[in-house]
């Protein structure tokens, strides 16, 4: 799996909000058709790292290369067409679009997408309700059509923001399934979980944050290991 | 003779459409001012001297370079759009960041500026702008006489207001806009173009300012001071249908025009007082405006 080159390298990433430090150089590596997550508590700087990775947070300073291409530079809507689809923690489902022109919305950067009729085969719900307004949808509907709109678009690698948060047991079932057959379809993940049980079923790596920056990195084998540890600093 | 509620039909229905035509022109102004509002959040103050910037561009072309009412139709609109673009890149784009108030303050200002370099070189007084021959005379409606520019100014605002709203509503550019009046950084962060579409929205909604500049033209006199005497009814207006609702502002606008129209019927006195008694009833039981969200 860890063939060649990093798909995603973060290196020295700092990133402020006005005056407040929340990223005290963030280092975390991402290779192609890996599931990675980040585990960390409230707070920490996860959704912070997604931000300044995507380019929404542009007071950030250190290394973020994607597929060998420098994104410091980029200005935010070039980011997208390096092949990174972005799922936001608070899903970003627009209350003035249809279920449809929200799943249109994000545009094709690449070749390899699947198409409308595909999405609509792995989501049948959002076929029936293609016509509604987007936030008439449930949370874990929102949820899907919030991952459903970028599988369109051919991006190689997904950062997904807790998409199991505030989700009914069944819902984060079938978002598991969802993940696993994106893995076996090739996608790239770095997944933000509060889940830990959800996380340590569908990564392969995990990183761990605490203040802003990267403290640990294993492998899914050595979870029963680091148990000790999680407990300390998730308090799970 | 016919009378309706004590008053000759033919007089009725003359003040009826006098009212539908200004309707038509605010209908229009407020429409764009909607469009660039929902995108921008800049209350754009220049929206009447672009509506006077077009009917002078039309009156220009013709004086200058004999270029008639029909190709002007398109140019006008052209040329205040662009004008619109190169405004918001070499200004209006620097001050999003900054309290909305800076990007009122300088529109403002431009509007002022506007007005007057037309005043310093073509004084106050109205130039008339002959109606084209196309669409000179009238047309007996049995009960009345409807001239006919009055009447192609009706239906081309029916077409420019529901062409945009079907735009906005029903395309694909339009959901990027949509989205991006909702959460513009979100949209980019997909991939969008943000910073060109609001580029480009300034510039649509500044040509439809132009666009009812040279229909008003022929109806109106083309003076320095026909935008700022028609702007204030048509914030008004935007009060009083909401701010940011594209259907809210066409509707609204030829509802006002048309209460206009039978006020001078019936109250001739409060005619050109009706619209802001309507914006303060409107103010005191629904601050948001009739087709505004709630906040
Ligand atoms: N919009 C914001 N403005 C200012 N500070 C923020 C903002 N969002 C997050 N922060 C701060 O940045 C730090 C990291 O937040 P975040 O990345 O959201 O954490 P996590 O996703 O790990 O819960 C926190 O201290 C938080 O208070
Ligand atoms: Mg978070």
């Amino acid at each position: 799996m860890t063939s060649a080159a990093p798909l995603l390298t973060v290196g020295g990433l700092n990133a402020w909000y006005g005056e407040g430090h929340a990223l005290h150089g963030v280092d975390l590596e991402v290779f192609s058709g890996e599931t990675v997550t980040l585990l960390g508590r409230n707070g920490v700087g996860k959704t912070t790292t997604l931000r300044a990775i995507m380019g929404l947070i542009r007071k950030r300073t250190g290394r973020i290369a994607f597929d060998g291409k420098d994104l410091m530079r980029l200005p935010l809507h070039r980011t997208a067409h390096q092949g990174i689809g972005f799922v936001p923690e608070e899903r970003g489902i627009f209350a003035t679009l249809t279920v449809d022109e929200n799943l249109l919305l994000p545009p094709v950067v690449a070749e390899g997408g699947m198409s409308v009729e595909e999405i609509f085969d792995l989501f049948p719900n959002l076929k029936e309700r293609r016509n509604s307004p987007g936030t008439r949808l449930s949370g874990g509907e929102q949820q899907m059509l919030a991952i459903a709109r970028m599988l369109r678009t051919g991006v190689k690698m997904l950062l997904l923001d807790e998409p199991t948060e505030g989700l009914a047991p069944v819902i984060v079932q079938r978002i598991g399934a969802l993940l696993a057959t994106l893995k076996k379809r090739g996608m790239t993940i770095l997944l933000v979980e509060q889940n830990f049980r959800f996380a340590s079923r569908v990564a392969d790596r995990f990183y761990l944050m605490e203040h802003g920056k990267v403290v640990a990195g294993f492998p899914v084998g050595e979870l029963p290991d680091r148990m000790t540890q999680l407990h300390e600093v998730l308090g799970v | 003779m016919t009378m309706i509620f004590g008053i000759p039909v033919q007089a009725f229905l003359g003040q009826l459409l006098v009212g539908l035509i200004n309707g038509s022109f605010y209908a229009m102004l407020s429409l764009g001012l909607a469009v660039i509002f929902g995108l921008l959040r800049v209350i754009n103050f220049a929206h009447g001297a672009q509506y006077m910037l077009g009917a002078f561009v039309g009156y220009l072309l013709l004086t200058h370079l004999g270029i008639g009412y029909w190709p002007a139709l398109i140019l006008a609109p052209l040329i205040v759009g662009v004008f619109g673009i190169v405004i918001e890149r070499l200004a209006l784009s620097r001050l999003y960041e900054l309290d909305p108030l800076y990007g009122l303050l300088f529109t403002f200002g431009l509007a002022l500026v506007l007005e007057g370099i037309f005043r310093y070189y073509y004084g106050v007084s109205g130039n008339p702008y002959a109606v084209p021959p196309l669409l000179a005379g009238g047309t007996n409606l049995g009960f009345m006489l409807l001239p006919n520019y009055r009447g192609w100014v009706v239906v081309a605002s029916l077409i420019v207001c529901f062409g945009t709203w079907a735009l906005i509503e029903k395309t694909r550019l339009g959901s990027y806009l949509r989205a991006a009046t909702e959460n513009p950084r979100l949209v980019q962060a997909f991939g969008v173009n943000v910073p060109l579409l609001l580029t480009l929205t300034y510039g649509l909604g500044s040509a439809l300012a132009g666009l009812a500049g040279i229909l008003a033209a022929p109806i109106y006199q083309v003076s320095p001071l026909m935008g700022s005497d028609l702007i204030i009814v048509v914030f008004a207006v935007v009060v009083v249908g909401g701010m940011g609702s594209i259907l809210g502002a066409i509707v609204t606008g030829y509802m006002l025009g048309l209460a206009e129209g039978l006020t001078k019927v019936f109250y001739p006195e409060a005619s050109n007082l009706v619209v802001f008694v309507i914006m303060a009833i409107v103010l005191l039981v629904r601050p948001a405006g009739l087709f505004g969200r709630d906040a």
